[in-house]
């Protein structure tokens, strides 16, 4: 707890000092750093704690996007409106898909997410009226009623209050009698459903949990920029939160918060990055930093010990 | 429906079917003999393409340049494989779907470093750029005609393999049950590395004799990767027959999907719902169907494994 | 209590249980043996609800549970043991207990207040791990108990859900003389308070504790009656051709 409190005072500080400096661009990076912290961290509720492998998340973090974005430029624009329906859309969204996929397991429940989410990939983009293949541009953020978001120490401040209320409720939810049944359901599945827990139910229950608070960071995603993407809902985002996952610790409260911090951290110090005899033999290749962050990546999953399997408790699934 | 239309875009169902086969071939034999999620197979086949547009334009000729790019793109497989994906035979799926997942992400930088980012030109070749009448008096792109061709041809080589040859005899052995195959002296590293490359030489073809019809462009690999997932789920991992069966329903109901959807909804639908209810719902239509195999077979269609 | 009509399981061509008819009486202990590959593990996997029956019924207290789902069996009030070791091996023998008791008590979907508040529970798991030997040791990780111990445990996961009827399968597999010793005077103390039918090689254990016995031989029932009758069934005999029975 100690812990915690210090790193939120760190934080809270940080936008000051950045002030100071008159650096306002790093604040801003880092509440998007923040927001993909929520999206993260709500994926290893079911990916880590529950051990469901979702690949499909980024259809309630797109979801919870786009309905901000889409009722901002029908005109509806307020917080108290918009984010509800985004969670309530996202969590109704993780409710249907959750229900037809965990009826499957192992690989099949993977493509089965998959498939789920390249479906509302192409139902967003397909509604030209809203942006389609090029996104959405909303009028500005969302509306308080008092004050306003459109400040980027404000909304810092906002994001920052909104993921530390998510990694208390996480960590309440991990320590209730309902975050035991998923711990135990992670471990041994079919003694937990011999032991009378009826496991469907609270495999959806935890599913649907993870999606809504998807689906809140995809709202303040889509505040962030005042813009919503339609790679937001694509399965490269849903592979890139998986590794935001697993980079920062499968199963652990802070998993979401590192790996995210350490991804787009990552990203985003070697995008100016330039290999030199790379740009010589390839004068034409700007972007050096993609292949970087993709080696990284192999880097890690490969080095890692058995970690990455042994962090899975249970036996393999086929 | 007018029958010309109805044979059309049944015969581009099967043409789109035929080519997934090769990919789903590929996928399925790795997944059911190696247990291992490849998601780096949409790689090959872009890679195969992409070295498809180098040769024929190098060689000036398109059936010059096809075998070049199957050996070019099964060696890369090869090297694939021995280097770091045999690494990753006996870890859990999850960490084999970051792993190939970050693969993905340096082959499409890879292949910007050496091609550019501009989506590259893939003639067919000039004898088959033009239409050919079909019996009953319907004209059809003779190259389309090929491509059918060619992949029934190596639907059938692939399926005398794997069910008739020594190979295919060791294939089918190593996957049932590869500790009796090593104990009986089957190299199983080799076997794997030959089934692989394989693999890889069909993901090219695919590429290849698709490259003229889509674009050769970064990125290409991922849409059709997932297709490709799509079949092997619904035919059932590990099973050949499977990927052939679930590859044509996908080409069939997805081409048709696209073709006919728009004009149904255009019949009772205002005209700018329809042209955006049309695609979208097109799109979805082998999610849908995948959906509902796995709700009533939740294994797939031929499980290979029990 | 617990009535078997016809309950049959077919794989393909392959039949594992072959319409079983059999009665478990309130309060005995019920020896189930039969030679290896006989379908007891199966039939076991069909009253518990694991593995689906589509033929016979199975009644238990009156009620046809045939098509309940494995959970709902536990709420019931039937448990069951694995004959291959099936516990939640990061946590302590407590933590074990508590899930189980905690599946028993109340409902699950409370997201906020922490389990650690709630001392009945551990209470309780703390006084099953005495009753299983595992007082001394209840805080060590079920991992790294020793085989006997992980035994006890999940006979004693079995036990938390305050069953009516436990079915344990082959409890006391894998064990030496001593651990069978304390595993058979286990299965003494609790029988006062359950009902259970006992799957098991040990032919001693078997005859020493059962009331009743019946012999499964290819998936059929080929006797069933008190101990002193199936040891000197002919059928039973052949069966277990060059096993010796307890004399």
């Amino acid at each position: 707890m100690i812990r915690a409190i210090a790193v939120f005072i760190v934080l809270a500080i940080f936008p000051l000092a950045m002030q100071a400096m008159d650096t306002m661009f790093y604040v801003s990076l880092a509440s998007r750093i923040l927001i993909y912290a929520i999206a993260a961290t709500s994926l290893n509720l079911v990916l880590g704690y529950g051990g469901m492998v979702s690949f499909g998340h980024a259809a309630f973090f797109g979801a919870g996007a786009f309905v901000v974005g889409i009722m901002a430029v029908e005109g509806v624009r307020s917080v108290w409106i918009a984010w509800p329906a985004a969670v309530a859309v996202a969590g109704l969204a993780a409710f249907i898909i959750g229900a037809l996929s965990l009826r499957t397991r192992g690989v099949y429940f993977i493509m089965i997410t998959l498939a789920f989410a390249q479906m509302i990939y192409y139902i967003f983009v397909s509604l030209k009226a809203y942006g389609g293949d090029d996104g959405l541009s909303m009028p500005g953020r969302s509306t308080l009623g008092f004050g306003t978001l459109g400040n980027d120490l404000v909304w810092y401040y906002s994001v920052l209050a909104i993921l530390a209320a998510v990694l208390y409720g996480l960590h309440r939810l991990v320590h209730s009698r309902f975050g035991r049944v998923i711990a135990a359901i992670r471990e041994n599945e079919a003694r937990a459903e011999a032991i009378g827990f009826p496991v469907y139910r609270y495999k959806l229950t935890c599913f649907v949990i993870a999606g809504a608070v998807g689906g809140l960071a995809g709202a303040l995603i889509a505040n962030q920029s005042s813009y919503v993407s339609p790679s937001l809902l694509h399965w490269i985002q849903s592979g890139t939160l998986m590794i935001m996952v697993i980079l920062g610790g499968v199963g652990t409260l802070w998993g979401g918060m590192i790996g995210a911090a350490v991804l787009l951290g990552l990203e985003h110090l070697i995008a100016d990055y330039r290999i030199g005899w790379l740009a010589a033999l390839a004068p034409n290749y700007q972007d050096h930093g993609a292949l970087a962050v993709g080696i990284v990546l192999l880097a890690i999953v490969m080095l890692a010990p058995e970690g990455l399997a042994g962090l899975f408790a249970r036996t393999k699934e086929k | 429906m007018p029958a010309t239309l109805l044979l059309e875009q049944s015969l581009n169902g099967l043409q789109f079917g035929l080519m997934l086969f090769l990919l789903a071939a590929g996928l399925t034999l790795v997944f059911g003999i190696m247990d291992m999620i490849n998601l780096a197979h949409g790689s090959l086949y872009m890679i195969g393409a992409y070295f498809m547009a180098s040769f024929a334009q190098a060689t000036g000729s398109f059936w010059l340049g096809l075998p070049l790019a199957l050996i070019a793109t099964a060696i890369v497989g090869a090297l694939l494989e021995m280097s770091l994906l045999r690494r990753l035979y006996g870890r859990d799926h999850l960490t084999q779907v970051l792993a190939t997942f970050a693969v993905i992400l340096i082959a499409n930088e890879l292949v910007r470093i050496v091609w550019g980012s501009q989506p590259v030109l893939l003639n067919a070749p000039p004898e088959l750029s033009g239409p050919i009448t079909l019996p009953g008096g319907m004209p059809y792109a003779s190259y389309r005609l090929a491509i059918i061709a060619v992949g029934g041809v190596v639907a059938l080589l692939l399926y005398l393999l794997v069910a008739k040859t020594r190979v295919g005899m060791l294939v089918r052995a190593g996957a049932s049950n590869r500790e009796m195959a090593i104990a009986m002296g089957v190299n199983i590293r080799r076997l794997f590395t030959v089934v692989f490359a394989l693999g890889a030489a069909l993901c090219a073809l695919a590429g290849a004799m698709l490259g003229p019809i889509f674009a050769v462009q970064v990125g290409m690999g991922e849409n059709i990767l997932i297709l490709a997932f799509v079949v092997i789920v619904i035919g059932g991992i590990g099973s050949v027959r499977g990927a052939f069966v679930g590859a044509l329903l996908v080409g069939v109901v997805d081409t048709s999907g696209r073709a006919f959807l728009p004009l149904f909804f255009s019949t009772f639908l205002p005209p700018q719902f329809a042209s955006a209810a049309g695609p979208a719902v097109a799109s979805i239509l082998i999610y849908l169907l995948m959906a509902v195999v796995l709700y009533f077979r939740p294994q797939g269609l031929f499980p290979a494994r029990g | 209590m617990l009535e078997l009509r016809a309950v049959s399981k077919r794989y393909g061509g392959v039949v594992a249980t072959d319409d079983v008819t059999l009665d478990v009486v309130r309060g005995e202990v019920h020896g189930l043996i039969g030679p290896n590959g006989a379908g007891k593990t199966t039939l076991i996997g069909q009253i518990s609800g694991v593995l689906p029956t589509e033929i016979g019924r199975i009644i238990f207290n009156g009620t046809d549970i045939t098509h309940l789902p494995a959970h709902a069996r536990v709420a019931a009030g039937l448990a069951r043991s694995y004959q291959i070791t099936s516990i939640f091996r990061r946590y302590s023998v407590l933590e074990n207990l508590a899930f189980a008791v905690q599946a028993r008590s109340g409902s699950s979907f409370r997201f906020w207040r922490p389990v650690t508040a709630e001392r009945t529970l551990f209470d309780e798991a703390r006084v099953i791990a005495a009753d299983i030997g595992l007082a001394e040791r209840e805080n060590a990780v079920a991992a790294t108990l020793a085989h006997g111990e992980q035994r006890a445990l999940e006979v004693g996961l079995a036990l938390a859900t305050r069953p009516q009827l436990v079915l344990l399968d082959e409890p006391m597999a894998g064990m030496g003389p001593a651990e069978s010793r304390a595993m058979l005077a286990l299965i003494q103390r609790i029988r006062s308070r359950v009902t259970v039918l006992l799957v098991e090689h040990d032919m001693d254990a078997v005859f020493r504790l059962a009331d009743r016995i019946s012999v499964l031989v290819n998936g059929r029932v080929v006797a069933s009656g008190v101990p002193a009758a199936i040891r000197n069934d002919p059928a039973v005999r052949q069966a277990y051709l060059g096993e010796e029975l307890a004399a």
